[in-house]
């Protein structure tokens, strides 16, 4: 009896000091609230875990799966309103200037100094990561949206030719409809209809007034001639959309194309992965070019993580450890071959990339310096949630109802004001 | 509870003496303590936020709280916003058609289940079972028997009749009715169900009655039976109505709010604005405006039905 007592007391006390060691050794840990779950993007993040833990640090994995990362945004919010942020949280775009303004985000200047992210970030790019200056936020990658996904089988049938101007578009979208195909896959959601927008008012309007009306929310710009012929143009596309559109996931529109069902699809380079998992090749299976009348030009998404202030020392070296990490070669290459993205930092050799990737990241180069690198508003990339949730709605709208294109305009003027 | 508390003081009571036990204090008391913890906690979960919620709808809130008050500004902007009053539209026409079609759907199969035919009770089980699904396969479902590619108007057009239509879905004029069917189709059976326990309840006498003094059978349904399912008009009025104004799934997964917004509902318009598009006061305006439908048609009812009860 007295001899258990002691044994217990024993077995209790080595386990209390193994606890009160693990706890100790365990200090420089990192949360990361991201929402990649899905096969290729889970494999990505698990790579930046590997890394981080050769460093040293404990990695803690704090995925929210479900929507376009509502759901994740909602934990955040509980999270940093309560007083425990995580050390880092994926968010893009001026959502990162909205948190940094909120006084919760740590100055990352001296990790960005010591690798030189200002020599290897376009300036449009460094600047959606600053705030007031200063590094908050570090990219993880780049997706070009403004890109058309086409069946070079289907054109040939139709004896049509790939459009690069939306003029010839409309000539060849009649050739694949006459021919009895679906010219352009496309889902009825509001998201998918501004990513379609965005491309065709980018190929009329070109980078400048882009950047005017969704970037400066300039009313002059949004209620003008050229964004009415912007909506002229949209009401074009939709014509060669099959009626069948309405909710359908983009991915659905994807596989419309991999099988040949429909021409193209104008979508951002995620929908690359769906070919590839169906086993095509780029240039022989599928074709991707930029949407007509945007050579040249770069709409970029672009991933990244927020660092939030941290209280230890220890929460405070493993927090730069992960920033220094995402911004290095290794890591950037891994998770974009995974994620179909591009990397965010220039001067990479793309050797192990495919001709899409290849091709978007010279044109993301080139693009900078022609000053026709613009962001994504379908995409979070360019003005504040409440102006783009409001333009979600006019296009949406439109696109669901004979609205003219004169009023369309209008309403994307007032659209920018909501708040 | 409280007929686990009486029937503990039913056996506890030869034993009292005249003094006080401790068991007694107990037995006062138990019923408070066992509901005392989630009395606490619908307070402060339940009304805490509604208060909370009431308070962030005068405010500027954009992202996150921020607790200056801001007058009417988000009811101002709620009441200026298009889409809005799209969304109170479809809750009007959504929530009519779907208790409407509901109710009578539900009485019309509980009266005929109640004729004593054979095997009701698998019957009961398949008019039952939507109910066991949740409203997002319910959703899923419909969304793909509607697509006019994929479901019912192709299955039409391939039996011959080429001209036949049925767009519904994706008609930004009809759409909203896509989820009155759908949803008809899941809360019908549960609504049957109510009223067949309220047929069962019906004494036997009254219908005997009326039988010998010559009624017809649709008389006695129409002045007997009917009228005495009374109460359970009102719970399935009660159940059906709460629903329709927090339906949200059925729309998220049938329509997604679409085309456009067309089938927008007020709940998916506050979940759009309060936790998509950084503007939390204005979704908390919505809400306030929910809750307030929601009371406005609920407590004179409870009010009027209650004090019937008292009346006796």
């Amino acid at each position: 009896m007295k001899q258990s007592t002691a044994r217990f007391a024993l077995t209790a006390l080595t386990l209390a000091s193994t606890l009160a060691f693990s706890a100790f050794a365990g200090a420089g840990e990192v949360e990361v609230l991201h929402w990649w779950t899905s096969g290729g993007e889970a494999k990505s993040v698990a790579e930046l875990k590997k890394i981080l833990e050769a460093k040293g640090h404990k990695w803690k994995d704090f995925a929210v799966a479900g929507g376009g990362g509502e759901n994740a945004m909602t934990v955040l919010k509980s999270r940093v309103v309560s007083g425990k942020p995580p050390t880092a949280a994926q968010v893009k775009g001026p959502s990162i200037q909205e948190w940094a303004k909120e006084g919760v985000l740590t100055n990352l200047d001296d990790v960005a100094k010591g690798a030189n992210w200002d020599g290897l970030l376009p300036a449009v790019v460094s600047n959606v990561m600053k705030y007031q200056g200063h590094y908050v936020a570090v990219p993880v990658n780049v997706h070009r949206v403004n890109w058309m996904w086409a069946n070079p089988e289907v054109f040939k049938k139709a004896g049509a030719k790939i459009p690069t101007t939306w003029d010839e578009f409309a000539v060849a979208a009649d050739k694949i409809q006459k021919a009895g195909l679906i010219a352009v896959a496309h889902g009825g959601q509001p998201w998918q209809d501004a990513t379609v927008f965005e491309s065709v008012a980018l190929g009329v309007g070109g980078a400048e007034w882009y950047n005017r009306a969704f970037v400066n929310l300039d009313a002059s710009a949004l209620n003008s001639p050229t964004m009415e012929k912007s909506f002229a143009t949209l009401r074009t596309v939709q014509k060669y959309i099959d009626k069948d559109a309405a909710n359908r996931d983009w991915n659905l529109a994807t596989a419309m194309v991999i099988n040949g069902k429909a021409a193209m699809q104008f979508m951002g380079d995620w929908a690359k992965g769906e070919f590839t998992a169906a086993n095509k090749s780029p240039g022989k299976d599928y074709i991707c070019v930029p949407a007509p009348g945007n050579k040249g030009a770069f709409t970029f998404n672009i991933d990244s993580f927020i660092m939030f202030e941290q209280k230890s020392a220890d929460a405070k070296d493993a927090q730069r450890a992960l920033a220094s990490s995402i911004m290095e070669p290794q890591f950037q290459e891994v998770f974009n071959l995974n994620k179909g993205s591009i990397p965010a930092r220039s001067g990479m050799s793309m050797a192990k990339f495919d001709q899409c990737a290849k091709d978007s990241s010279s044109e993301f180069e080139s693009s900078a310096k022609s000053k026709k690198l613009v962001p994504s508003w379908a995409h979070g990339m360019a003005m504040p949630a409440s102006a783009q949730g409001a333009m979600f709605d006019v296009v949406t709208q439109f696109m669901n109802s004979n609205m003219t294109p004169k009023a369309a305009a209008e309403k994307m003027a007032a659209a920018a004001k909501s708040k | 509870m409280q007929s686990f508390a009486s029937a503990q003081a039913g056996a506890a009571a030869p034993a009292a003496t005249p003094r006080r036990s401790l068991l007694d204090v107990v037995e006062l008391a138990l019923p408070k303590l066992v509901l005392g913890p989630t009395l606490l906690i619908s307070l402060i979960f339940v009304y805490g936020f509604i208060l909370w919620t009431g308070w962030l709808s005068f405010t500027e809130s954009r992202m996150l709280p921020r607790y200056e008050f801001a007058g009417l500004l988000q009811y101002i902007s709620l009441f200026g916003n298009e889409r809005w009053w799209v969304a109170v539209r479809n809750l009007a026409v959504f929530g009519g058609l779907f208790i409407f079609i509901c109710m009578a759907f539900g009485l019309l199969m509980a009266i005929l289940l109640d004729q004593r035919i054979r095997a009701e009770g698998f019957l009961r089980s398949i008019y039952l079972y939507p109910m066991a699904l949740s409203f997002i396969v319910t959703g899923t479902a419909w969304k793909w028997i509607l697509n006019p590619g994929l479901g019912f108007e192709r299955l039409v057009q391939q039996l011959g009749f080429s001209g036949f239509t049925f767009d519904w879905l994706v008609n930004p004029q009809m759409s909203i009715y896509t989820v009155v069917i759908a949803g008809a189709w899941q809360s019908s059976g549960f609504v049957m169900a109510l009223f067949l326990a309220g047929l069962r309840g019906i004494d036997e006498s009254i219908i005997k009655a009326a039988q010998v003094d010559g009624a017809s059978m649709p008389r006695i349904y129409w002045s007997i039976i009917v009228p005495s399912l009374r109460p359970v008009f009102f719970s399935a009025f009660i159940i059906l109505a709460h629903i329709a104004i927090k339906s949200f799934d059925l729309v998220m997964a049938l329509t997604g709010g679409g085309p456009g917004f067309s089938s927008d509902l007020p709940a998916t318009f506050m979940y759009a604005f309060g936790f998509t598009r950084n503007q939390i006061g204005l979704g908390a305006a919505s809400a306030v405006m929910m809750m307030m439908t929601v009371a406005a048609v609920v407590v004179p009812l409870m009010y009027s039905e209650l004090r019937r009860e008292r009346r006796g």
